[in-house]
């Protein structure tokens, strides 16, 4: 067992040629794509033909996957620190089965919901009509940014606030107690206690839910108007009504880099945290 | 607190005497009874903004869903109108019709995502074990490798593979599909089934080599029957994947490819909320079941293993 098992490498080659020819060959297409001219020689040109028609597109996907992502942290620390220090066992009880609910319901599910739920003449406007705290006149759709955002963070905060919870229910009582008897609140024993022994639980469900969103084709494609949209339906509309392959994949490789940005903050948090350790 | 100030309540408050008094002390009887109303509505006040914000919370959560059930037995649905005009099961049977897309599309999902299960499991049982019991080198950049796929932005990968599928003619076919969403499912089978191994006992293993079994053989009547829970939860995991996937789908398996996301999306895209929300509704099933059942196959043991 001192060497390397030719046997393990063996039993692992088939899922690895699979990433291979599935992932890793892909992967240098789109890259090859991006970067080389008609003629073969490297250039940058397919990014400036992407960064002229779709400045506005990268800067709209960056805004909606940046406040998505903080909206989800913060509902996610809100629900989990309820659960984990509110007082009143009903309310912890009926929240845990509650929130859950879109945690395995696929995007184009929740994109239709939305679709419908957020309309003008939308569930939502209706009930909020209904019960008299809005006037008819004043009823908008909700069907742009607004409801991209809503769609990502109503289906996120399941996933986050499952992490958040399991890794708070897994800290030390003992420093809540001693918290709490020192007299400070529950929201100050959240955030100055609680926090940040479970940051590291919700950076990468964090980190994990930004890169889910910025690959997310169905729910721009079906929540929002045309434009402005986000990266993904301008790879889509670049691939099937010009067969632009070279545009599109420069838009690709922006996204692997906004993409890889987020990946490299967490990784220097890391190392921060393993040289504080 | 509560309680103490109820116990003063019970002394003070019901004695009328004390309040009306024989000029004792008046002031501080009634500052005593004001402060005890005060913490009642407090308490009450809490517990009304606690049902209030769950009230807002549910509402939030489940009337997007609660639009989509309305909009399937809608028959009739315009504006001004806040609920349907009329209700029927008349799209509910356009759906399942026998001879309509839906089922056609219905049968294409299973069938694809059968397929996927089995092929992810091909090759990511024996990854798995590998993983968790060889001696392997750079296990963590193995393990990290299989994690890419999805922690990548998927539409630039799709459109290159869409790309080489066209050439070796897998577009629009079933084939073509089945590899992409397996490819795209191997993260779980592939953790979940090295974590399902690494939570097998060791000694079993070795007992049964002891008492003469090959090792094939305690493979197949020790190891494997072992870790076929997590195996199971992980199989469970592929197949959701590949049944919910659209991305792929939309640019590897158009035109001939039609699974159940692709046939809601064109009918929601085309303005038919009825047939779109009754396919989001077929595809909810299998979501919400797999939540109720997911803690009976990923069990602790296994769960506290993934990705190690």
């Amino acid at each position: 067992m001192a060497r390397p098992s030719l046997f393990g490498l063996l039993l692992i080659a088939p899922a690895l040629a699979m990433i291979g020819a599935l992932f890793l060959y892909p992967l240098g297409y789109s890259l090859a794509a991006a970067f080389t001219e008609p003629g073969g020689s490297l250039s940058l040109v397919h990014f400036q033909k992407a960064y002229d028609l779709y400045s506005t597109d990268i800067v709209f996907t960056l805004f909606i996957v940046v406040v998505s992502t903080l909206l989800t942290g913060l509902f996610s620390i809100a629900i989990a620190g309820i659960l984990t220090l509110s007082e009143t066992p009903w309310l912890v009880a009926v929240l845990r089965q509650l929130y859950r609910w879109p945690l395995f319901i696929p995007f184009i599910v929740a994109a239709q919901c939305m679709r419908t739920f957020l309309a003008k003449n939308g569930l939502m406007n209706n009930s909020l009509v209904a019960l008299g705290i809005m006037e008819p006149i004043q009823a908008t759709s909700f069907l742009d940014w607004r409801g991209i955002i809503i769609t990502f963070v109503w289906k996120q905060v399941p996933f986050v606030t499952l992490m958040l919870a399991g890794a708070m229910a897994s800290i030390d009582r003992a420093t809540i107690e001693a918290g709490r008897n020192l007299g400070a609140s529950r929201l100050r024993v959240l955030i100055e206690l609680v926090l940040p022994q479970v940051a590291q639980t919700l950076l990468v469900g964090l980190v994990l839910s930004f890169v889910t969103m910025l690959s997310v084709l169905s729910v721009p494609m079906m929540v929002a108007g045309s434009q402005p949209t986000m990266l993904t339906v301008d790879m889509a509309f670049r691939i099937n009504s010009y067969g632009d392959y070279a545009t599109a994949n420069a838009l690709g490789v922006i996204s692997y880099l906004i993409a890889g940005t987020v990946a490299w903050i967490y990784l220097r948090h890391n190392v921060k945290r393993e040289m504080q350790a | 607190m509560s309680v103490k100030m109820r116990l003063s309540s019970a002394a003070a408050g019901p004695d009328p005497q004390a309040l009306s008094g024989a000029g004792r002390t008046p002031a501080l009887a009634q500052e005593r009874v004001s402060s005890v109303a005060k913490a009642r509505t407090w308490a009450y006040g809490s517990t009304l903004l606690k049902i209030l914000g769950l009230a807002v919370f549910a509402f939030l959560l489940f009337g997007p869903l609660a639009n989509l059930v309305l909009w399937s037995f809608a028959e009739r649905w315009y504006a001004p109108f806040k609920l349907p005009v009329s209700y029927g099961t008349r799209y509910w049977e356009v759906v399942f019709r026998p001879t309509g897309d839906a089922m056609s599309s219905l049968a294409t999902s299973v069938s694809i995502a059968c397929l996927t299960v089995l092929v992810a499991l091909a090759v990511s049982v024996p990854a798995g074990y590998a993983l968790a019991r060889l001696r392997l080198p750079w296990r963590t950049a193995l393990m990290i490798l299989f994690l890419l796929p999805q922690a990548f932005p998927s539409v630039a990968i799709y459109i290159n593979v869409a790309r080489v599928f066209y050439s070796l003619g897998l577009t629009g076919t079933i084939s073509g599909v089945v590899l992409v969403h397996a490819a795209h499912g191997l993260v779980y089978s592939v953790w979940i089934a090295a974590a399902a191994f690494a939570a097998v006992d060791r000694d079993l293993e070795l007992a049964a080599r002891n008492i003469g079994a090959s090792p094939l053989r305690t493979f197949f009547t020790v190891t494997l029957p072992l870790a076929a829970p997590g195996i199971m939860a992980s199989a469970i995991f592929v197949f959701l994947e590949s049944l919910d996937e659209f991305t792929g789908t939309f640019f590897v398996g158009v035109p001939q490819v039609t699974t159940l996301p692709l046939l809601l999306y064109n009918a929601s895209m085309g303005g038919n909320y009825q047939i779109a929300s009754i396919t989001a509704l077929i595809l909810l099933v299998p979501s919400i079941l797999f939540m109720i059942v997911i803690e009976r196959f990923l069990k602790a043991d296994v769960l506290s293993k993934v990705g190690q």
